[in-house]
């Protein structure tokens, strides 16, 4: 402000706006929002500058946030189950003190990366109805659990502040409808004797069930309801400005560095994306071997294992399968030599010179043996995650890399599921109404967590893993070790595989994960 | 040839109507005359108007089409008043097209709330005829005077045209934006709990059912959801239904339409003896209901319909009684004096409970809660409640003439509902006969003196339309005292709020 008087440069932003569709940031151009209160009804859009990286970071968090608050959801958990889990997710990525623990600086950037990072999302999700919908539910879930969290105070101020036309009954209203208020809204003898009243159209499920007090078109609601109904008010509101959003989109004037961003982002929401880190290799553990695969494929989440059964069945993989397939076994630790050594085995039909000239290169280049200085530097291709698997091109006849929970219809995905030995008929069931819903990794942690459901359990009762080393798997590898974990879990804990345990391993593995993001 | 006239009338543009003025306007026609001209009209139309050339998905027309046996078949034991003749006398003389134009279009001068309202006509042969729109009433009258429909139903103001529906890109573009919020009571639903007439009869007897019905949902919808302007029209057999034309209940969206309707219904016609599981404490509104129908059970549900009398009838109230000590004990009593009639065994229920026959764990106050559930299932009202639950559903106008009866669906003046009598509501060959008294009455009077009288005012149907007449002004003034200050209000809104 004070530098705008002085130099009058900067002036020129601040130039009364001509077009009449811009009018909207004419009050707020540039501005920093102060943020009075720790939950936002994200009303108002940012104005103020953020660098690229925080925009990207920011959304990425969210994501997270999000991401993790609808595995919850998808595997049934309790309200209360909900909010354990996804409390220190969202200390980690989401941060968000009340005024009185963490006010000034940090308190406002917290809140800041909060407004924004909603925006950022709103603008990378509004493309589709479906991620629309989606994220609406998702942040309206966000916006509950935090409110519920909120602090008596903070949020009665909050909600006080909110636009919303309501207004308390008064004493006097109070003593001349008392019976009435309370036979309508089924108030009990305990109960807070407040009510507040709104146009009726405002609550149409209390209406509908007859919850509530009706005076010439005012619904006197007692306060109880009173979250609910912000909370409705809420999604109604996100909804209706995700669609505006989406009509706006195509419009965006964007000089092609937000772009990519958004899509990046709104394509992570497919699966969240997962870096790949060396610590899942269980090359520390265990050395694997071209011989061993076989047995330890056992321990190999289905994309992989279907590989390895197509590849055993036909002595042949497909340029995609072998690529896919190659990553993830040096993921876990294969080193090159016994990679080479494994396919030059398993593809029992080809010559070898046929396979020197056409097969072994590819598989030095996945390595980083052979290729440009970049490739080489970067040590080969990073094994694919579960975003990869399912946002790639599916595989066409002849092909079986992809994730099959995507690829495959979903009868033949429950014979291919039967074959591998997976035949409880209730996990099954679990499974089709996950890839029903196109939750694809969700269908496969079920699949997981059934498997190891005696060990999990063990390790979360004695609590031997850290709560990240437990998170929803998103990619293939991480799969394998934790299945690989748990199978040896005596085995590993008392020392014969030559290794202290889980817990160094997986707080390495967590904060390279979200490194690599 | 009718076949064709039928099913090809709606695609009679707008556009068109200017010439017909010059053509028809006031020679009488009979049928086939009228026909010819239609069939003209229809010629002229494909040339400027294509939007049938290529979708045949009009609802109408394969409806239209694939019964044409029995538009031909019933011409010849047509009652009178179903006669295209008289209809088409009825619509020239009678019908209140000014006020219904006004009713529905909510000012003086046309504007979307009527132009692009849908009409449906239901023609003599039984063809159904849906999207016709008009842009002024007048071509409403004609169209109506020309066609000849039996009835015609009302639907929602679209949020383009209905006629042009057809030439929008995305069919998501048409959809309804606005309607009158509706009512539909009819007695068939009453059939469980009435014992003087079934299907489509009534008496006096049941129609208090009707009369109950109505003061509930009025004292409703006035005092719990504050609509003001609410039209109750006799359904011309065995019903009523209910036109609420304030601003707010026309915009509702379907979830609001749908809430309002759950919130009054409690009883339905189907299953007898549903339990809807009323909770107590009683909702203010029950029991608002409940104190209105109290009288009406005594008198008109315990005496005269006397539902309980016979033994077999007496079972249904034995079921309603959740205490297996009480019934057995009323079983006994009624079974050693058959005859008792229902007013005795009512009140029966609280003698043999007084007297000791109640299981240990079923309190008096149960046992009263138990008697309001009864008497609420005897009285409340039995709304079709999916008529109200959607802004796009059609409902009968009101002044039509219905083909089974002749009755003409006049508005019930509520101040007076007691004295509402169906029985006495004009038939449409009535009211021609009445013109035709009334001239003959007034033979003497000048030609000018004549004129001055309308010819529904000669007739029977006079107190009806002033009615009308008077809630329409009063709608129209309300609306607009409303529109100057929503005017005023966006003025200062605007400048903020139309920024996206």
């Amino acid at each position: 402000m004070l530098a705008a008087t002085a130099a009058p440069r900067i002036d020129a932003k601040k130039r009364a706006v001509l077009d009449p569709r811009k009018r909207q940031f004419a009050k707020a151009q540039y501005a920093e929002c102060e943020y009075s209160h720790r939950m936002n009804f994200y009303t108002t859009p940012p104005t103020g500058d953020v660098s690229l990286e925080e925009f990207e970071e920011w959304g990425i968090a969210r994501l997270k946030v999000l991401a993790e608050l609808e595995a919850c959801q998808f595997r049934n958990k309790s309200p209360a189950e909900t909010e354990e889990y996804m409390k220190p997710v969202l200390d980690k990525y989401m941060r968000l003190s009340s005024t009185g623990a963490r006010s000034g600086e940090a308190g406002q950037l917290e809140r800041k990366r909060d407004h924004y990072s909603h925006w950022t999302l709103r603008l990378a999700f509004s493309s589709t109805a479906d991620l629309r919908q989606r994220f609406a539910r998702l942040e309206a879930q966000l916006f509950k659990l935090r409110l519920q969290h909120d602090n008596a105070t903070e949020r009665k101020e909050f909600i006080a502040s909110l636009p919303m036309s309501w207004e308390v009954v008064g004493e006097e209203e109070k003593r001349l409808w008392l019976d009435d208020l309370k036979a309508a809204t089924g108030c009990r003898r305990d109960d807070d004797e407040s009510w507040f009243k709104v146009e009726w159209e405002k609550v149409p499920e209390l209406v509908e069930r007859r919850q509530c007090l009706l005076k010439r078109g005012k619904a006197y609601v007692h306060v109880r309801e009173q979250l609910s109904m912000v909370v409705n008010e809420f999604s109604r509101t996100l909804e209706s400005g995700l669609e505006l959003a989406a009509r706006h989109l195509p419009r965006l004037d964007e000089d092609n560095r937000l772009g990519p961003i958004l899509h990046h982002l709104s394509q992570s929401f497919v699966a969240p994306d997962a870096g790949y880190s060396e610590s899942s290799s269980i090359g520390d553990i265990t050395v694997p071997t071209a011989a061993s695969i076989d047995g330890l494929s056992q321990h190999f989440p289905l994309c992989m294992q279907n590989l390895h059964r197509e590849l055993r069945k036909n002595s042949h993989l497909k340029h995609f399968g072998r690529l896919q397939y190659t990553l993830f076994l040096k993921g876990i630790g294969l080193s090159l030599q016994e990679c080479i050594v494994f396919w030059r085995k398993s593809f029992k039909l080809i010559a070898d010179d046929k396979f020197k000239s056409e097969y072994l290169y590819n598989i030095r280049h996945s390595y980083g043996d052979v290729g440009g200085d970049a490739n080489r530097r970067g040590r080969g291709y990073t094994p694919y995650s579960c975003q990869k698997l399912l946002t790639e091109a599916p595989p066409s006849a002849g092909q079986t890399h992809g994730c099959p929970y995507r690829t495959y219809s979903p009868d033949n995905l429950v014979g291919l599921l039967q074959s591998v030995g997976v035949s409880d008929r209730a996990l099954l069931q679990g499974v089709r109404e996950d890839v029903g819903k196109q939750r694809f990794h969700i269908a496969c942690n079920r699949v997981f967590e059934h498997a190891h459901r005696g060990s999990l359990k063990k390790v979360k009762d004695e609590n031997m893993w850290p709560a990240s080393e437990l998170d929803t798997i998103l990619h293939p590898n991480t799969y394998f070790k934790r299945s690989f974990l748990l199978k040896n879990l005596g085995n590993v804990r008392s020392g014969d595989l030559g290794v202290v345990g889980g817990d160094g391993v997986g707080t390495q593995e967590s904060a390279a994960g979200a490194g690599e993001l | 040839m009718e076949d064709s006239d039928m099913t090809d009338a709606p695609a009679a543009p707008l556009g068109n109507e200017e010439e017909e003025q010059v053509t028809d306007l006031p020679t009488p026609q009979d049928a086939t005359a009228g026909a010819s001209t239609k069939l003209e009209d229809m010629f002229g139309d494909d040339s400027d108007d294509d939007d049938d050339e290529f979708s045949s998905s009009a609802p109408a027309r394969p409806a239209a089409s694939s019964q044409p046996d029995p538009q031909s078949a019933p011409a010849p034991s047509k009652p009178r008043y179903a006669e295209p003749d008289t209809l088409r006398q009825f619509y020239s003389r009678l019908f209140p097209f000014r006020p219904l134009f006004q009713w529905l279009n909510h000012s003086p001068t046309p504007q979307p709330d009527f132009q692009n309202r849908e009409f449906a006509f239901v023609l003599p042969g039984g063809a159904y005829i849906r999207y016709q729109s008009f842009a002024s009433a007048d071509l409403f009258r004609k169209q109506c005077i020309q066609m000849t429909p039996e009835r015609f139903e009302i639907g929602p103001q679209y949020s383009i045209n209905p006629r042009d529906r057809k030439t929008l890109r995305k069919a998501s573009a048409f959809r309804p934006v606005m309607k009158e919020l509706v009512f539909d009571i009819d007695m068939t639903d009453y059939d469980p709990i009435r014992t003087c007439c079934s299907g489509a009869a009534i008496c006096p007897k049941c129609w208090q059912f009707i009369t109950m019905a109505i003061k509930v949902v009025d004292a409703a919808l006035r005092e719990d959801f504050g609509f003001q302007h609410i039209l109750w029209v006799y359904s011309g057999r065995r019903g009523a239904h209910a036109w609420i034309s304030d601003k707010r209940a026309r915009e509702m969206d379907d979830t609001k339409r749908r809430a309002l309707a759950n919130y009054l219904v409690l009883v339905s016609g189907n299953e007898q003896g549903k339990k809807t599981g009323i909770k107590r404490p009683l909702h203010p509104h029950i029991d608002r209901s409940l104190k209105i129908l109290n009288p009406y059970f005594q008198t008109d549900v315990l005496a005269d319909q006397d539902p309980w009398h016979s033994a077999e009838r007496a079972e249904k109230l034995l079921a309603l009684l959740p205490d297996k000590t009480l019934t057995t004990a009323l079983q006994k009593k009624w079974d050693s004096s058959p005859n008792r009639s229902s007013n005795q065994k009512w009140s029966d229920i609280d003698t043999v409970a007084e007297a000791g026959n109640l299981s240990a764990t079923f309190t008096a106050k149960q046992l009263v809660e138990a008697k309001q559930d009864i008497r609420l299932e005897y009285t409340y009202p039995r709304l079709d409640a999916e008529v109200s639950k959607k802004l796009n559903h059609l409902l009968k106008s009101p002044f039509v003439v219905h083909p089974g009866t002749g009755r003409v669906c006049v508005p019930i003046d509520t101040r007076s509902l007691e004295d509402f009598d169906p029985f006495s509501v004009p038939t449409v060959t009535q009211l021609l006969q009445e013109i035709d008294a009334w001239d003959a009455e007034h033979v003497g009077m000048t030609e000018e003196d004549r004129a001055k009288v309308q010819d529904w005012q000669r007739t029977s149907l006079k107190p009806y339309v002033e009615y009308f007449r008077g809630y329409v002004a009063g709608l129209l003034k309300a609306e607009s005292a409303a529109g100057k200050r929503g005017r005023e209000e966006e003025g200062v809104a605007g400048s903020e709020s139309m920024e996206f």
